[in-house]
């Protein structure tokens, strides 16, 4: 899920290394959750929804938001570094944040820390359940935009007077991929960077198409999940360790190798 | 073939007026020519038609009101070349020209079977057959300029608009686009309306030359006409010389004051 967000957004900001965790996009679902965590844990449930993938929508989105308008206030659509930093700086402040209300509330601190770092192995069915609806609904929403998606590559006057709603579309699939992205978040915690490796990988392999990286990118995020586990698991047998620390491990010499090479072929 | 109106057309950016009060009627099949210095309007008027610059006045095709189109319907009406199209590298030509089809699918359909052929005969039409499985990046200006042309004839829109489309091109290339252009008006009954830069091309290509300066319309007629010495000087402000050549092409020499040595 968060692969195929992570694709989408690339697509709609045109921007090769935008993913879900740099957008700021995980960090304030982070907080929206972490919210959640010290101050309703214990009513929760009474609601008829479950809080926790509610809050980190809402956080979700606001931190995309904050990111998008900032980014492009000072840069302009077309710079690629201020979308990115304007995402470190959202994801700086929502940590804070946290990490402050954290402070105030250290009874659960070591539950919300592993939670962040993300893990697999404290997931359960019941956690499955909670977040299928959401990645239902928002998956479904960006495979029928792919066609358009790769429309939106052209650029935004040229997208327009080939008859698409180049606003509308964008809109659509920000909230779409934000609440996938969120409701993952909330369950697995923070694990950064897959959204970038992925649909990068998936590129090379397969071909620069939106029909193609959308679908595959799900797919492969899967599976590239679930091997980052092993080393995660094997490691420190019997303890775990957190697979958001094996994927970043992975994702962070990728990403500078990949603005590296953007700069390159400039 | 499809008309193209335009009354008392007004584009403006802020507090600065691009064009203003534009009037003229494009013939269905004519090719209009628009040429006039930088900044004089040219690019607004045909973005106004494409549907990417806000107007005042009214664009009609074939006497309907273009503004009352949703911009689906607006882009089988109208195909847009612009000036500098970008292209995204790791496309392949042949799914690069199949955006084109764009405004016959449906929001969240799918290209169908119909919608392939057409682009595949298009490709094979321009030269480009070869190419279709090749990544824009990698081809040439001249090929890449004739894969953008390719996506705007897969659009099957009766109205062409092209905004510069050769000035990233070498003479031959240049000669190459146009006659292209010329072959698929021809074939289609395409109306077309270019920007162009250059005075002697836009005269031997279309059919009418419509001179712009500072978002007004000055002069419009055959190249004979409007290319004329006094003209070129008082709205270009450049030295040239107009040569008619016998077969009635009209060639703009520009010269140096010092040495003209007449």
């Amino acid at each position: 899920m968060l692969s195929l967000s992570g694709a989408s957004y690339q697509g709609v900001f045109r921007n090769p290394l935008v993913d879900p965790y740099l957008l700021g996009v995980a960090a304030g679902a982070g907080l929206g959750a972490t919210l959640v965590f010290t101050l309703n844990r214990t009513g929760s449930s009474t609601w008829i929804i479950d809080p926790l993938p509610l809050s980190a929508f809402v956080g979700g989105l606001l931190a995309v938001f904050v990111t998008y308008v900032v980014g492009t206030a000072f840069g302009g659509q077309k710079s690629a570094s201020t979308l990115v930093l304007a995402g470190v700086a959202v994801t700086a402040l929502a940590t804070a944040v946290q990490t402050f209300v954290l402070q105030r509330h250290t009874d659960v601190v070591r539950q919300v820390y592993s939670w962040i770092l993300g893990r697999l192995s404290s997931a359960t069915w019941g956690d499955v359940r909670l977040v299928l609806p959401y990645v239902i609904v928002s998956s479904t929403v960006l495979f029928l935009h792919r066609r358009l998606l790769d429309i939106m590559r052209v650029g935004d006057d040229e997208a327009t007077a080939l008859g698409a709603s180049v606003n509308r579309v964008r809109i659509v699939v920000v909230i779409a991929a934000t609440l996938g992205t969120s409701a993952v978040v909330a369950v697995s915690g923070l694990i950064g960077f897959v959204g970038i490796i992925v649909p990068h990988a998936v590129r090379l392999l397969a071909g620069a198409s939106y029909r193609v990286i959308v679908p595959l990118s799900l797919l492969m995020g899967a599976s590239f999940l679930i091997i980052a586990d092993i080393p995660g698991r094997v490691l420190q047998n019997p303890s775990e360790t957190p697979i958001g620390v094996v994927t970043a491990f992975l994702g962070a010499p990728f990403f500078l190798l990949l603005l590296r090479t953007k700069q390159g072929t400039r | 073939m499809t008309s193209l109106q335009f009354s008392e057309v007004g584009v403006r950016y802020g507090r600065h007026d691009a064009l203003s009060n534009f009037t003229d009627t494009v013939k269905p099949g004519e090719w209009l020519c628009l040429i006039g210095p930088n900044g004089a309007g040219k690019s607004s008027l045909l973005r106004s038609v494409a549907g990417l610059a806000k107007h005042s006045g009214e664009i009609r095709v074939d006497g309907s009101p273009l503004r009352m189109r949703s911009s689906k319907r607006r882009a089988q009406l109208v195909a847009y070349v612009p000036q500098s199209p970008v292209l995204p590298d790791d496309m392949t030509a042949r799914e690069y020209v199949v955006l084109g089809r764009n405004p016959f699918i449906s929001h969240f359909g799918s290209e169908t079977k119909h919608d392939w052929s057409i682009v595949d005969d298009v490709l094979k039409r321009l030269d480009l057959t070869d190419f279709s499985h090749r990544a824009v990046g990698t081809l040439s200006g001249g090929e890449k300029q004739r894969v953008v042309i390719a996506r705007a004839i897969a659009q099957e829109a009766p109205i062409l608009l092209l905004d510069e489309p050769t000035s990233a091109l070498d003479i031959g290339h240049q000669q190459q686009a146009l006659e292209l252009v010329d072959q698929l008006r021809q074939e289609h009954g395409l109306t077309v309306v270019s920007a162009m830069h250059d005075l002697t091309l836009a005269g031997l290509y279309s059919d009418r030359l419509c001179l712009l300066h500072q978002g007004y319309r000055v002069v419009s007629g055959t190249a004979a006409e409007v290319l004329r010495q006094e003209t070129l000087a008082e709205f270009y402000g450049v030295s040239a010389r107009v040569h008619h050549a016998e077969d009635g092409t009209v060639v703009v020499i520009p010269y140096r004051q010092g040495s003209s040595g007449n």
